[in-house]
């Protein structure tokens, strides 16, 4: 793996993301407390663990979206609860995020769609933003459906189309909330790839919800699992590592499929 | 990216040079292809490629030679066109992923483009509004025959119609509206007992102010006022309830459950509105002859003499025509308002559009059948 190999800076040893002792809740109710991982450049991290653990709501947390009720979660050792609305900005602008539902604006075109990042932090003209549209629509496998409206592709074209909106800007990170959730198998090994390939070409880190078990083991080199019942995580590592050796028979059972 | 503009705080302009070397013909990048940067255009490579009827091209890259997207996006085109063309373009010398990304690119090729929309005016628009006007005929009539289907299924006592969603309704159109339709009814007295004094001044006639807001508001302002803030508020609402749903595929569940979506969901709205509508309408009548009677007593009118004076102005001939003019315009509303959020698209632009459509189509089946009965209503001599 050649992450830094020539556009990307080396940085300081520390994590791209750092999560401290985050405990997140809703109101009083706590959904998972006592986490504690770090996300390596270049990783591509995996957040798995079984329906309702929380797993979406830790992404929502690592974007900003949601607050933390305790702890703490270090993007490039800051932290976007302390950082002014500048600094916040600045932040969301080197992260890309695909929603589970791919969250396309319904009213414009996929060109339009994949524009508004462009438009909103580059003062790139008119032309510039066509091309760069275009390109990014040809690296998911979409070239030529510019002037479609999101409601006229098959899902898994939304999804990803929603993935050539994240990456419009080259971000450092890449969210993914359930990639493959609603994709046939092929598909989803099309994306897998893809996401693989992105992160070999251009070193972007990237975190990924999700317990589809083909991609986990396909694309994943590190991963934290969120437990319901102890409301905490209960591995940290390597899925692959983890399926033989981990300490717990709850994590080796999910990824041997209850076997 | 911010990184880059810390990392290489010293900018260098990107550059590109075609060069003539036989028997290939060499591009060399050279700067920072960034996005922030102002980057060249590659078309004049186009042309010059196209006069020199060349047939190879190399890509080469100096030491100073940095990119992202930008540069990927230039490139892009450019390898597409000399793939159309049959020249080879070899990109080898660039770095690695950039290669990469321009694989992964290019695996696909790309799909026809989507045709371009006619202009406004032309035979071919006239001939696509001719066929629009038809479908959205076509699907009217349908919408007709499939409640006409319910309800008599509903008749019979075979309908998937629940009562509750029908109180439900009820409580929605009827007691929810008081509040809105009491305050507009107030005003609309108010403005017909003006617009009438004005007149009746000039003959002495100030006393028959109370005859015409009796008879403007029994016979025309009350049903129609009704039905239009009833447009606004009920059909609307119904066309988005049901686009949601349309667009949540809840309406498929219910079809493939076996439930007819006209019995369960459109008939308990209308039910609901015609059952509301003429009680509203009655409320609204009272309302305005309320407001007729504020102006009145400002005008040396006694509230008694107004009193007696409607008395004798309230025939049952128009309030009948009033209260049957109210339950057609609830019929209108329910099928302008259902018709819109059933037929919707499944995205939440469409539905936006369904909600629109619902109170512009409402409130022109409103003033169209108003004229009509009105026609009617003279003809007959009532």
């Amino acid at each position: 793996m050649t992450s830094a190999e020539k556009t990307l800076p080396q940085q300081s040893s520390q994590a791209h993301i750092q999560v401290r002792n985050l405990t997140m809740a809703y109101g009083s109710q706590v959904v998972q407390k006592e986490l504690n991982f770090d996300v390596n450049r270049g990783d591509i991290f995996i957040i798995m663990g079984g329906s309702g653990c929380g797993k979406s709501t830790l992404l929502k947390h690592m974007i900003g979206l949601y607050q933390p009720a305790q702890g703490e979660i270090l993007i490039d050792g800051e932290n976007f609860f302390q950082s002014g609305a500048a600094q916040q900005i600045a932040m969301r602008r080197r992260w890309g995020i695909t929603y589970q539902k791919s969250a396309l604006f319904s009213a414009m075109t996929l060109a339009e769609n994949i524009a508004i990042p462009l438009e909103q932090y580059t003062t790139l003209n008119d032309k510039d933003i066509r091309e760069l549209t275009h390109y990014k629509l040809a690296l998911v496998g979409l070239a030529g459906f510019e002037d479609f409206y999101p409601s006229e592709i098959s899902g898994g074209m939304q999804k990803r189309a929603g993935l050539a909106r994240a990456i419009a800007l080259d971000p450092d990170i890449l969210f993914f909330d359930e990639p493959s959730a609603g994709l046939d198998p092929l598909s989803s090994q099309l994306l897998d790839e893809l996401i693989l390939e992105l992160r070999n070409s251009l070193g972007t880190t990237i975190v990924i919800v999700t317990h589809e078990l083909a991609s986990i083991f396909a694309i994943g080199n590190n991963s934290v699992f969120l437990d319901t019942e102890k409301k905490t995580m209960l591995a940290y590592g390597n899925p692959r590592d983890l399926i033989e050796h981990s300490n717990q028979e709850k994590v080796r059972r999910f990824l041997k499929r209850g076997r | 990216m911010v990184q880059h503009e810390q990392m290489y705080s010293q900018a260098i302009a990107p550059t590109f040079l075609l060069q003539n070397k036989k028997p290939q013909t060499q591009l060399v990048f050279s700067g920072h292809w960034l996005i922030h940067q102002t980057c060249p255009s590659l078309d004049s490579i186009v042309s010059q490629l196209q006069s020199q009827k060349t047939l190879a091209v190399t890509i080469a890259i100096d030491d100073s030679f940095i990119w992202d997207s930008i540069f990927m996006s230039r490139l892009y085109p450019l390898q597409l066109w000399c793939q159309q063309q049959n020249i080879e373009l070899d990109c080898s010398a660039l770095p690695s992923s950039a290669n990469q990304l321009l694989q992964v690119a290019t695996a696909v090729a790309p799909s026809p483009k989507k045709h371009d929309e006619p202009s406004y005016f032309s035979a071919i628009n006239l001939s696509h509004g001719l066929k629009r006007a038809r479908k959205e005929t076509e699907a009217f009539i349908r919408f007709i025959g499939e409640i006409s289907i319910s309800i008599s299924r509903l008749c019979r006592g075979q309908a998937n119609t629940r009562g509750i969603d029908f109180i439900y309704f009820v409580q929605q159109a009827g007691p929810n509206a008081i509040g809105i339709i009491g305050l507009t009814s107030v005003l609309i007295g108010m403005i017909l007992a003006y617009l009438g004094l004005v007149q009746l001044r000039l003959l002495g006639a100030e006393i028959y102010i109370a005859n015409l807001v009796t008879i403007g508001m029994m016979r025309e302002m009350g049903a129609l006022m009704t039905a239009v803030v009833m447009a606004g508020r009920t059909g609307a609402a119904y066309a988005a309830q049901l686009g949601t749903m349309q667009a949540n595929e809840e309406i498929d569940a219910l079809t493939t459950l076996g439930i007819s979506p006209i019995e369960f969901l459109v008939l308990p709205r209308m039910l609901a509105l015609i059952c509301v509508m003429p009680l509203l309408c009655l409320f609204s009548n009272m309302m305005g002859l309320l407001g007729g009677g504020l102006v009145s007593m400002g005008m040396d009118i006694t509230f008694n003499q107004y009193i007696t004076q409607t008395q004798e102005a309230v025939v049952a001939s128009d309030v009948f025509t009033g209260l049957f003019k109210s339950l057609v315009f609830a019929v209108l509303i329910a099928i302008a308002g259902c018709q819109a959020g059933i037929q919707s698209g499944r995205n939440s632009a469409a539905v936006g559009k369904a909600t629109t459509k619902a109170v512009v189509t409402a409130i022109v089946y409103l003033i169209i059948a108003d004229a009509v009965l009105n026609i009617i209503f003279s003809r007959l001599g009532i």
